[in-house]
Formats: C-alpha cells, structure tokens, sequence
C-alpha cells in the first residue's frame, strides 16, 4: 500500500531544473531514505509534497487518490508533516501552547485542558517532553521532539523530517531514532532526508538516492552497502582532468594548527583541524555542506574568533587576527557567499577599494581620481562587465565575483583563501574563477580552496582533505584520490587511512 | 491569479529623485480631507501653508529660523544613520547641548564674543557627544539596541532638565523654572537686523556641508556607509565596524547638541523646558525625506521649517488647529516611507 506517489515531479528555478521527472513512493509504515549531496533536489521534492512549493509538471497521489497540495493546510489536512532543520517554536510559550498553537477549536484556549490532551498525546506516541515546560528551556533535541509531536497532534500519518540530525549531538540522535522506529511500529511513515549514510543504513527500510535533480535509483537497505550508496550518490565515472603531478613544492605559508571554533549557536563546529599548504599548491577541502567550511573559512578571513589552535601565514601569527592585519599580511580572501564579500548598495569602485582605503587617501580626503582609476585598471584586467560607478547589486552573479576575486589577487597575496568560488556561478564564470585560481598557484602562491563541488576539488587540487563534522578525516595526494573512497569520508562511513584514532 | 505579478527592480534614477515630490503631492491629497473636515478649502489652506510663508521677507526668515534647529538635527540623524547606527536619541542630545549652553552662558560672563561664542559651540557640541556615548558604547560593546536606549535616554535628560529649572537653575528673578539670562557676550549674533535669524543657521549650513564632505569625501564617509548598508561585507574588508558606528553616534550627538546651543543662544537666552517641541524626533523625519544626503537633508529641513511656519499662518487665517502642521508632517514621512519600499518593486504582467 503506498501512502505517497509522486509521479513525474518537475520543478524548475528560472534555468536551473531542481527536480527532473522524479518518481518516489513511499510505502505505508516504512522509514523511506532521501539521499543526496547539497543541491541534489531533497528538499525541494519534500518542500513540494508539502505544499510550500509547487512542481512545475507531475502528480502526488496520497492513498491512491491524486491531490493537489497548494499550500501547507492542505498538506497537513491530508495528514502530512514536516519538520524542517529551522523549527517554527514560539520560545516564550509552553510545549503544550506550541502544540495546540494553530490547532485549536474556537476561541478560547483553555491551558490545563490543553496540556492534558498534549500530555495524553505525547504519552500515546512515546514522546518524552514535558508539556509545561517552556521551549526556551528546552534543548535542540527535545525542541525537535515538539516539532514531531506537534505534527502527530495534527495527524500527521506521514511525517518527512528535513536532515534532522543535522542540528543534534550524537546522544540526541540515539533517542531520535529509537523514537521513530517506535512511530514507524505504529503505523507512521516517515520521509527521512539525509546525506550521512550510516544514519540511513542504521534507520531506513529503502533509500532513494538522489543526484543533480534526479532519481538515480531506490534500493532495499539489505540489498546495498554504504559504498554502493556513495557510489550512487557521488556517481562520476571520469573526470578528465590532467594533472600535472611533481610540481615544485615550495616552503608552507599557511599553517592551521589543532583550530577550533564554535558555529552560531556556540555549538563546536571546527574541531582540532590541522593543515599546511605549501607555496605553489592548491589544497581543496571537500567535504558537504555543514561541516565546518563555513567556520574554517570565517576563522582565516578573520570574521570568526577560533577557540583553541593557531593560524600561521609565513611566520606571522595571525591567530584572532582582524580582517584588516590578515589581509595586509597577503592573504586573499574570497567568502563562502558574494554578499558576505561586496556591498551591493556601494558602486563597484567603492567596493575594490574598500579592503586597501588607506592607500587612497590624500590630505585626509578620499582620492576619488585614484579609486576610479584602481577600478577602471581592475575592470579591464578581470574582464568585469561594469562601470566603475555602477552599484555592485545590479551586477550578474559572476561578475560580482569577479570583483570580489579582483580585489583579493590584484595585490599577489601570499595565500589564498577561497570558499565555495564558483557556487551559483555559469559555465563560462567558473571556468574564469577557476583559471585564475591556478594562476594563483602557478605563481606561487598557497591556496586553501574550500568547495562542496566535489568535481571542483578534484579538477583543482593538488592534495585534498576531506572534512566531516569539523574534522579532517584525511589527507591525500588528488592523484591518490578515488571518488567512491572521499564519497565515504564525505558521508562519515569511512575514517581516513592516516587520520588521527 | 490576478494577471499582474510584483517582482523585486529597482526604480530608474528619474523616479527615485521624483519621489520627494510625489511624497508631497500624495500627502497633500491624503491631508486634504482632514482639512475639508476643519471646515477649511484645502487649496486655500495650502496657499496659506506653503506660499504665504515665502510672500513676505519677515515670515521668509522665521522659515529659516524654524530650519535652523531642524538643519542641525537632520544632520544628526542622517550621520547616524548612513552608519547603520538608529539614534533616535537627538532630542535628548539637543537638551543636552542646551544644558551646556544655559551653564556656560553664565560662567563666560565678561570673557569677550569672539571666544565665549566658540566655546559655547564646543561645549554643546560635547554635552551632545557625552549624551550620546552611553547607548553609542552599549551598542559597540554588547550590542544592547540603540533604538531603546537613545529614546530613553530622551525622557530621562527632560527630567534633568526639570530638576535643574525647579531647583538650582531657578531664576531668581522672575521665579519661572528658567535658567537665568545668558550673558550678553554669548548671545549669538544676528544675521538680519530686525529678524531672529542668528548664527545658528550659519552653523547649521555649515553643518549640511560639512555632512556632504564627510560621507562622500572621506574615508570616514565611506567606511560608514559600508558599515550602514552592509555590516558583515564591511568588516570581511577589514573595515573597524565598532569603531566606525562609535565615532557615527558620538558625532551625531555633538551635531544635535549644537541645535541646542543655538536654541539658547539664538532664540530662548536661557533654558527652558519646552526648548523643543520634538526637533529631535522631527530630525528623522528630516533624514529620512532626505534620503540621508547632506543636500535631500538641507531642502527636508528648509521644507519641514516652511511647513512649520505655514501650519501658524494657516490656522491664524482659516481657524484650522495648528496641529495640522503634525499631521501632514507624519503623513509625509508614512508616505515617502512607503514610497522608499515600494521602489524596490514592480508589477508586471503575468
């Protein structure tokens, strides 16, 4: 008995196509796998089935009777729920007012009639909370049990939860999944998006692997393995790429020493890493999206303040370092997001100037002369496509790249630190960020290139450091480097042969 | 659904620089029923608002004494803003300014006008910053928000005020909750004979050019527009984002406390607890119709003054409530507030 089909979905984003024909079936009482790498389409399919947006081509059946699923009231009318990794909790209400919240018969809310029947619900399913406590009280995990209990209290008979264990700690992880397969038991069937893959071999019945939009192929876990399911998941045959091994290998200009640093909720998120690039290399860190990247690439563009290890560029100290000392020590810094790096509302002028404003000072007045003449130089030799006082938000994607890469290696920085630098960007821009990224190199200068896009790290790099929840799982030469094996590392399923026990 | 569909574009250039006038056009229509409602010819009253003022040079320079505190706050609030900083606190900083002007007029009795006026002007200036540097340090250090603590700070430096005029400050003279006159040689000169127009507005304009210079000239300017419209990018590029908003708020005191000094010395000659009726909170307005530039600024300020003035002429002429100056005031900002958003946007066939 299926409880969903969803037959032929498509979805597109302007050119991009999240979802192409993709045909799913979730059967009644199973815990059903939605694997993929960032950007393989997970959430979107699950956001569509659950009414927040709606396929361009394709049907949802629910019980065999095609729906049409507008928004989320139908969704959960049809007895769907969705959790997502952001949880839509009022902190200051209790988890009996949050579960009720919405859901309520009239209009008065009596609350010790409310609690009674949340308390009598979260006992049916074998949901631990307490429900007078308040939600600011409680902890990502028990927030997350509301979440689920408050789709259970609606009916919920399907429930798709969005990477849950993305926001929990491992212990928190153990109870969320002896919950849901105490659910599943029940009757529940349940949507479990994830790229972790010993999280969906230990919960899952079946797993539908995912890749660039497309269904690759579902498959019973007894019948797969975790290699099989990298393979599916990461899924390139050849790459076709030269390298040119036995290079040179000059001095190590950056040195990161066991850093460590806390994410925005304070919880840790870089972990002991430890790196060295050498002048003349690229090294690429892959790893998916969430593990770490952000807050390695914060720390060495001085926005994040690390708390343990250090940070070496040639032998100047530039742990805790601001933004301003760690670019005037030559280092180029290229952000994870564009906005994080020019201010659309300032002209592109303004903007490559910015980083170096001392130097276009006179008399204590800005040199207006010089800074056009600095971004007219800067235009013409990164190929931007703008004017020098065009504001920097009407320029396409991969020219606000291009400025932002203009202004980190015009001045021939010493190292480079790159951070996802040709996501959202076209053909013909990431071919350019990329060139320009192996010019950098083949000057000498050392390059930590942080990229999700395995394609890219392998294209690039001359060694590759896979990361996982923060830690470098290992470190090896690109010419030593087989997909199915950083697919595993990627996913946590493998340690890495030379990685610390 | 609708066949029309809103997508995020911004405006063309012509538009933007339109939007100043079609904010007045479009409050004088909302307006215009209230009027109807006092019993007035909206037209009429209109004629008496906005031209009647300008029709002799007696009311002509009251409209410039009314922008003279209105200038200056402006200018406050502009500063602070174009850092991303939102003082809402000029008001208080005027006072502040005042505070000092009423002392210092007292203590610089005998010391000669080329000096006592200076000093007068730095001493205001330095009342302001100081008020303004407890909100400005919560901020930069704990990120406390600027918009509660610099309003609260305005109704607490109004009981100050009236704790100094019921007590040490009483003019013995007369027994009002006054400070005594200032001293003759700290009375700001006037510009025209017979007018009140004094030094202030001279300062004040001063004060515009000096605005302009500043954030479009200096790397000051530029690293508080950075700050101001894209605080994370802006400290990406090594910009010292706390300092920045540090020094925005401290300056944006000293202006404001300067309206206040030429409250004092220009108009009032001594403190008074009605000093302002809301310079500092009509200041916001001022910025925002400016569009946070010296010169959008400087006409807002002109503009807010005629209007001002006109609410008098028009309630003496048509027996309409002065408080219709308020009103198309707030209209005016609630419109152009509005027009700012909607500028972004465009509705386009689907």
């Amino acid at each position: 008995m299926h409880a969903i089909q969803m037959r032929g979905i498509t979805k597109r984003f302007g050119p991009v196509v999240a979802n192409d024909h993709i045909n799913f079936d979730l059967e009644q009482g199973e815990i059903h796998a939605l694997l993929g790498e960032n950007g393989a389409g997970k959430t979107t399919l699950m956001r569509i089935l659950y009414g927040l947006y709606h396929a361009d081509e394709g049907e949802i059946r629910v019980d065999g009777e095609v729906v049409h699923i507008a928004s989320p009231k139908d969704a959960i009318r049809l007895g769907i729920g969705m959790v997502t990794q952001h949880f839509a909790l009022v902190p200051t209400l209790s988890v009996a007012e949050n579960v009720v919240l919405g859901y309520t018969d009239g209009f008065r809310v009596e609350p010790q009639a409310a609690q009674q029947r949340v308390a009598e619900a979260a006992a049916r399913f074998g949901i631990e909370v307490d429900p007078a406590a308040l939600v600011r009280h409680l902890s990502v995990g028990e927030r997350q049990r509301v979440e689920i209990l408050k789709a259970l209290y609606r009916n919920a008979r399907i429930l798709i939860l969005d990477e849950p264990t993305a926001v929990l700690v491992p212990q928190e992880v153990e109870v969320l999944f002896e919950t849901l397969e105490r659910l599943r038991q029940g009757g529940l069937s349940v949507i479990f998006i994830s790229h972790k893959l010993y999280e969906v071999m230990t919960v899952c019945d079946r797993i539908t692997v995912l890749r660039d939009g497309r269904v690759v192929g579902t498959v019973d876990k007894e019948a797969t393995s975790q290699a099989e399911l990298a393979r599916m998941m990461v899924g390139r045959e050849t790459f076709g790429v030269t390298r040119q091994d036995g290079r040179p290998q000059g001095p190590v200009l950056l040195r990161i020493e066991n850093l460590s640093a806390l994410d925005q909720k304070g919880l840790p998120a870089l972990k002991e890493v430890t790196l060295e690039v050498r002048a003349g290399e690229i090294l690429g860190v892959a790893g998916v999206s969430g593990n770490g990247q952000t807050e390695l690439s914060h720390v060495l563009a001085g926005t994040l303040k690390p708390t343990e290890g250090r940070v070496l560029v040639g032998n100047e100290d530039l742990t805790g370092a601001d933004p301003a000392r760690i670019s005037a020590a030559g280092v180029g810094r290229i952000p994870e997001d564009r906005h994080e790096g020019v201010i659309g509302e300032l002209s592109v002028a303004e903007n490559l100037a910015l980083e170096y404003l001392d130097e276009f000072v006179k008399g204590g007045r800005l040199d207006h002369r010089r800074i056009r003449q600095h971004a007219e130089r800067l235009i013409a030799e990164y190929q931007i496509k703008a004017s020098p006082t065009d504001r920097t938000r009407t320029l396409s994607g991969g020219n606000m790249q291009k400025v932002i890469l203009a202004r980190a290696l015009s001045r021939n920085p010493r190292v480079v630190i790159a951070s996802q630098p040709t996501r959202g960007l076209d053909v013909g821009a990431t071919e350019y960020v990329r060139s320009k990224l192996l010019e950098q190199r083949d000057r000498g200068a050392a390059v930590l290139l942080l990229s999700e896009d395995l394609d890219e790290v392998l294209a690039l790099s001359d060694r590759i450091a896979v990361i996982y929840e923060g830690r470098i799982v290992d470190v090896l030469p690109a010419s030593e480097a087989d997909v199915e094996q950083l697919g595993l590392m990627m996913s946590g399923a493998r340690e890495g042969t030379s990685a610390r026990v | 659904m609708l066949g029309f569909k809103i997508e995020r574009a911004a405006a063309p250039i012509w538009m933007r620089s339109l939007i100043p006038v079609i904010a007045i056009l479009v409050t004088f229509i909302l307006t215009a029923t209230l009027v109807i409602m006092a019993g007035a010819n909206p037209l009429e009253a209109y004629r008496y608002f906005l031209i009647a003022p300008l029709s002799s040079q007696v009311s002509a320079l009251e409209v410039l004494v009314k922008s003279t505190p209105l200038l200056l706050t402006g200018a406050s609030v502009a500063f602070a803003f174009a850092a991303g900083y939102w003082n809402i606190g000029s008001e208080g900083q005027l006072y502040a300014g005042a505070i000092a002007a009423a002392w210092l007029g007292i203590i610089l009795e005998g010391v000669p006008s080329v000096v006592a006026i200076p000093l007068m002007l730095v001493g205001g200036f330095a009342a302001g910053v100081l008020w303004a540097l407890p909100p400005a340090l919560l901020k930069v250090k704990l990120a406390v928000d600027e918009v509660v603590t610099t309003l609260l700070l305005n109704s607490v430096i109004l009981f100050i005020v009236s704790a100094l005029l019921n007590g040490p400050w009483r003019d013995p003279v007369s027994g009002w909750p006054q400070s005594p006159e200032i001293a003759a040689s700290t009375v700001f000169p006037r510009l025209i004979p017979r007018s009140r127009l004094h030094l202030g507005f001279i300062v004040a304009l001063l004060t515009i050019a000096a605005l302009w210079f500043i954030l479009s000239r200096t790397a000051l300017g530029l690293k508080m527009r950075a700050a101001g419209l894209g605080q994370e990018a802006a400290r990406f590029a090594g910009v010292n984002v706390e300092n920045t908003i540090l020094t925005a708020a401290l300056v944006s005191g000293g202006i404001a406390g300067l309206a206040g000094v030429g409250e004092v010395a220009g108009i009032h000659f001594h403190l008074i607890e009605a000093i302002s009726p809301g310079y500092g909170y009509t200041g916001i307005i001022i910025a925002t119709l400016g569009g946070l530039h010296a010169v959008g600024v400087g006409l807002a300020a002109i503009f807010i003054g005629l209007i001002d003035t006109g609410a008098q002429t028009v309630s003496r002429a048509l027996g309409v409530p002065v408080y219709l100056g308020d009103v198309v005031q707030a209209t005016l900002l609630l419109v152009t507030l509005g027009l700012f958003i909607l500028q972004n946007y465009r509705i386009k066939r689907a």
